[in-house]
This record gives structure tokens, sequence and C-alpha cells, in this order.
């Protein structure tokens, strides 16, 4: 009898030790929100990714240090994906297996739609601050998806647009990097042009990215008496394209997208970028949100900030804020949450449309004068 | 046909071809010499852009005149990556020269890999503006819409590097001895020759040709990251597989079919299928002459 008892006694101790260690595991669990961020934040391509997490740093911070959302502290995980489709698969089962509740990423399209359908399962919803190729939201086939960027056939109609009718011109080379992003891009481009009627297209190639030198592709335009060159791509074989064309003593007009959009290439091109037009999202330093944003960068990272930060920033913002006001992370209740409620953000005030695309947000054309990109209004 | 058009497709070719030449020429003597392919060939082209890079910022902090500044950091290059190919050499291979051939192989791609991830950490994964080391030239400003003054400099100094490497292996007791050595290593010994010698001294005047070509390049296109080593590299491989791997006048011909093959398809049919055209092309040659252009093909000795 004796015995009996005191072996329920131990059983009840093992027990409530147990519960006791498994308490704090799951308080803890519970107690924050889980903010993944993924995209490029090492190889070439870092420059764009690297913002979107100092972003959500700050905006995190801010938030936490009001006391969090819907009282809880906010962690933030960062995965770099380094813009390959082949480790964005990767880093997306990685941050699932963190238990992330929403994530702001990827950064580059091809990596973003490799990632997608692996969230889509988990119902995670992802909203990138820079991936702008148009089927991510109008295939209909990632109702997870939302972006604070406006789409490549936005940003090629605005580029066309301002080509026929601000410049006037009549025959456009366009040029592409053979990628997701800069293909679709031009094959955008290509379309409105034809569209249009007002403009030949004289020229529609693909380029090797990363080749020793583009003098071929480059005496193509020429050959084909191009007046401007639409180019779809990023910044590295920009800057490459532009050099060598006005090496070669061309004056061909130079328009491309945001990818070339960014202070590296007037770094790298030097005095050879002057003059190139590149669309990119709508200058906001006016807005007081957005003179905040970028004195918070300034102050703890003592830089500028780089490309996209503004539309990290609004993306950590908008989510954080779907969930305050949908009450839960639950997928369904944040989705709504995210379509309805209009939220105060650097880039204006915003919300979503049924396909994932940002009300609000828009793309300006802008152009490189004295060492700066320069809006055109 | 408009000539004008076919001229500058030619010079542009060429002045591609001539880099590539630098380059493959460091792969097709170390094949020569000890059959072995030298895939970290690539990254000390790198090294010696970013050599030259760091060199010419301080000079021109300086204030030095730009041709001093291109002399100056062209030399502190070849010497920077010439210790490189000789480290390299002794480090990875040397120790496996007995070993099977996959092994040094597989050292060599270890190294490539090794080198490429040095510069990134050391340096930066960005992409960092190369100064415009070559002026200008004014008298040469009416042509400079055929052939800009970067691209006449660079197959100026290609092919007196070419002549003066030919000159060294034709002429010179060093250039006999390599001779000697790519024919038979052990009969090489045996006449007194130190094999070891010959070894590390291909491998410096290798690096020292590809260390101009990372210069030049650099300097044409204006910017260099820790990455271009490995696409130059590989196409500068296939250019020395086309004219025959080992032969060195093959290595130019080779790098030269490769840059105008590359040059007239993107400019008479379209630059999307480039690498496929060239690669075609590569296939082509293979099939009719399996030991390149101007490679031999040797019977295996039993």
């Amino acid at each position: 009898m004796m015995k009996n008892r005191s072996k329920k006694w131990m059983i009840t101790v093992v027990v409530g030790m147990l519960l006791c260690l498994l308490v704090p595991g799951l308080g803890f669990a519970a107690d924050t929100i889980k903010l993944g961020v993924a995209g490029a934040h090492s190889g070439d391509l870092a420059s764009y990714g690297i913002p979107s997490v100092r972003a959500a740093q700050i905006v995190v911070d801010e938030i936490n240090a009001k006391g969090g959302v819907l009282g809880k502290q906010v962690e933030l995980l960062a995965e770099d994906d380094v813009c390959k489709p082949e480790v964005a698969t990767n880093t997306a089962t990685k941050l699932l297996s963190k238990k992330v509740d929403v994530v702001l990423g990827h950064i580059c399209s091809g990596a973003t739609k490799a990632a997608l359908g692996i969230y889509k399962d988990s119902k995670i919803i992802v909203m990138s601050p820079s991936a702008t190729n148009p089927d991510l939201t109008q295939s209909g086939e990632y109702p997870n998806f939302y972006r604070t960027i406006a789409s490549d056939d936005a940003q090629a109609k605005l580029d066309v647009d301002f080509a026929l009718n601000v410049l006037k011109l009549k025959k456009i080379a366009v040029i592409h990097d053979k990628g997701d992003y800069g293909k679709g891009f031009a094959e955008f481009a290509k379309k409105f042009l034809e569209e249009s009627g007002k403009a030949e297209v004289v020229l529609y190639e693909g380029v090797t990215p990363g080749a020793v030198d583009y003098s071929a592709v480059v005496q193509k335009v020429k050959q084909n008496k191009a007046e401007a060159v639409i180019y779809g791509g990023y910044h590295p074989e920009a800057s490459k394209i532009v050099t060598q064309m006005r090496k070669k003593r061309m004056k061909t007009i130079f328009i491309s997208d945001d990818g070339v959009k960014d202070d590296t290439f007037i770094k790298v091109a030097g005095k050879y970028s002057e003059g190139v037009y590149a669309s990119g999202p709508k200058d906001c330093s006016q807005n007081p949100l957005n003179i905040a944003a970028v004195k918070a960068h300034k102050d703890k990272y003592g830089e500028a900030h780089g490309a996209f930060y503004e539309n990290a920033y609004t993306a950590t913002l908008a989510l954080l804020n779907a969930i305050q006001k949908a009450g839960s992370t639950d997928y369904d209740a944040v989705s709504k949450a995210l379509k309805t409620e209009w939220v105060e953000t650097p880039i204006g005030k915003i919300r979503f449309d049924d396909r994932g695309d940002a009300i609000g947000a828009g793309f300006s054309v802008y152009q490189v004068q004295n060492g700066k990109y320069i809006e055109l209004k | 046909m408009d000539w004008n058009y076919f001229l500058e497709l030619f010079l542009g070719g060429l002045t591609r071809g001539s880099i590539y030449a630098l380059i493959a020429l460091g792969y097709t003597m170390v094949y020569g010499i000890i059959e072995l392919i030298n895939f970290a060939h690539g990254e000390i082209y790198m090294i010696g852009a970013f050599t030259a890079l760091i060199v010419a910022t301080v000079l021109s902090m300086l204030g030095m005149n730009q041709f001093a500044i291109l002399i100056c950091a062209m030399v502190a290059a070849v010497v920077y990556s010439c210790a490189y190919g000789f480290t390299v050499e002794k480090l990875a291979y040397k120790p496996l020269r007995k070993a099977p051939r996959l092994s040094a192989l597989i050292s060599a791609i270890g190294m490539s890999l090794f080198l490429q991830n040095y510069v990134l950490l050391a340096q930066t994964s960005d992409f960092l503006p190369f100064p415009s080391l070559i002026p200008d030239f004014e008298f040469w400003e009416p042509y400079a819409h055929v052939i800009s003054s970067q691209e006449l400099v660079i197959l100026m100094t290609s092919f007196v590097v070419m002549v003066l490497l030919t000159l060294l292996i034709k002429f010179t007791k060093i250039g006999k001895a390599m001779r000697a050595t790519a024919q038979d290593k052990v009969m090489a010994a045996l006449v007194g020759i130190d094999v070891n010698r010959v070894i590390s001294v291909t491998f410096i005047v290798g690096s020292a040709t590809a260390a101009i070509g990372g210069v030049l390049i650099a300097s044409h296109i204006g910017q260099i990251n820790f990455y271009i080593g490995f696409i130059a590299g590989i196409k500068a491989f296939v250019a020395a597989v086309l004219g025959g791997i080992g032969s060195i006048p093959g290595a130019v011909l080779g790098s030269f079919v490769l840059g105008w093959t590359e040059s007239f398809f993107t400019g008479y049919i379209s630059s999307d299928y480039e690498d496929v055209f060239a690669f075609m092309f590569l296939v082509f040659i293979l099939i009719f002459r399996p030991a390149g252009i101007l490679g031999r093909s040797e019977t295996q000795k039993v």
C-alpha cells in the first residue's frame, strides 16, 4: 500500500516536471509573431535584398517598442536566397520549418516564383517589395501573393509612352538579358510599341549576362539605326552596354527598368550613365512617413538606403497592420484585411486588389543628371 | 553586303578573340606540360584585375598621370598573379603530380572555388567600377566609331604578348626546356632539366598573360566582380580545346575562331543564341578533328 502510493507520487512529480518544461516552451512559441524576410542578402544582387532586411528591422523595432502586434513582439527571421530560384525553394522550406507567420520577399521575380508554390501549400502570405513579373499576380495561381511594387507591364507601358509621346522616337531596339524579369519587361515593351503603331521595333534580342563584351550587339543596334534602346534587365549588363555604345561614339538613347534604377549603375557606368532613362517606383520623398523611414535608416546604419527600401518598409507595415486588424495570423482573416483595410505608408495610402497588386503605388521615369537619378514630371 | 558592318563585326570578334587568347594560352601551356586542366586559371585572371583596380585607385589618389598608372597597375597585376599562379601550383598540384589525373582536376576545381570565395570575402560581392586606364587617343578619334582606342590597345598588346611568348618558347633556354618537358618528362629530367622549375615557370608565364588580359578587359568593360573569371575562363578553355589543347598556336587560332563565331552569329543572326552557336561550332569541329584544329592526335601509349 505504502509502496503504491509513493509510486503514484513519483509519477505525479515526473509528469509535473515535464509539464513545467513544456509550458514555457509553448508560451514562447505563441508569444511572438514571426516575420520571415527572404531575398538576396549576398552575391551579385545583394544590393537589392539588403535594404529589405533593414527596412523590416526598422519597422519591427519601432512596432515592438510600442508594444508589438496584438500584444505580441514581432520576431524577424532573415533567410538568403541569392536571387536564385533553385536556392529560393530551400529558403522557403527553411522559413516554414521555423514556423513563420508571414513572409516579406522574395526580391527577384524568378526566385519568388519558385518559392511561392511552397508557401501556397502551407497557406503563408508572401509580400514582395520588388518582384515585378506580371504573371505572379495576373495568372491567379498564387492567391497568397501580394506586392508593394507595380508589375512590369505597368512599367513597360510607362517607358513606351515616354519614348513615344515625350521623346517622339520612331525606331527602337528592344534588348533583354533573357532572365524572367528582363525578358518579361522586354516582351511587354515590344507588344506596346507594336500596338501603338507609332514606332518600329528594329531589333529584338537577348544578350548573355556576364559575357566578356557586347560589342556585336552594340554594332547591331547601330546597324539598324535605332534611335533608342529599351533594355530589360539588371544594372551590370546595362552599364556594359551603355559604356560600349558611348565608347563607340553612339548617342543612342537608353531607356530601362527599375533593375537599372539603382545607384550602383551610376557608380559603375560613371560618366557614361549621364542621360540614361530608367523607370522606378514613384518618388515619395515629400511624404512625412517616408521622411521618417529614410531618417531611421540613416540613423541606424549611417548610410543612404538602397533599392526597394520604401517598398519593403511599406510591405512590412502592411503585413503587420493586416495582422493587427485581422486580430490573428489566420490566413483568411489576414488576406481579407489586406484587401479591405487602407494603410498609411511611405509610398502613400495603399490597399491591395483581388490579385494582390497594391492600389496606390506606381512608377515614374527618372533620368541620370549630374550623377543622380532625377524624377521627370 | 555591307562591308563596313562586316568590318566592325570582324574587329569586334578579333578583340574578343585576343582576350580569350590571353587566357587560353595559360590553359594550353599548362596542359601541354603536365596534362592538367587548370580550372583555377580564370580566377588568376580575376585576381589580376582586382590587383590592378587596387593599385590604380591608390595611385590615382596620389595624382599620377594616367599612362604611368596603367603601367604600374599592369606590372603589379602581373607580379601578383604570377605569385598566385606559382603558389597554386606548389600547394594544389605538385603534391598530386603522381596521383591519378582526376585528383589533380578536382584539386583545380577546388582551388577555383577557393579563390573566388576568397576574393568575395576579402573584397566585396558588388560590381566595382574599374577606371578606364587606357585613354581615348585623339589621333584615333576619326576611327573611334569603328574600333575604340581601348580595343586597339587590347589588340596590339595581345599581339605583342603572343610574339614575345613565341620567341620565349622557340629561342630561349627555358623555352627549349619547356618543349622538352612537354615531350617527355622523364627523359627531360634524365638529361638534366629541372622539371619542377620548368613547371613553375610555365605557371608563372601563363598567369602573367592572364593578368594582362584581366587588366585590359576590365579597363575596357569598366566593371569587375569576383565572378568574372569563371565565364571568361570557361570561354577561353573552349577556345583552347577548339584550337587543340596543348598547342600554343592552336590556342590563339581557337580563340580568334571563337571570337569571330560569336561576333558574326550575333551580328547576322541573333545574340539570343550566341553561346549555342559557339558551342555548336565546337562540337562540329571536334567531330571532324577530335584533337582540335591544330592538335596532334596522339595514340595512347600502351
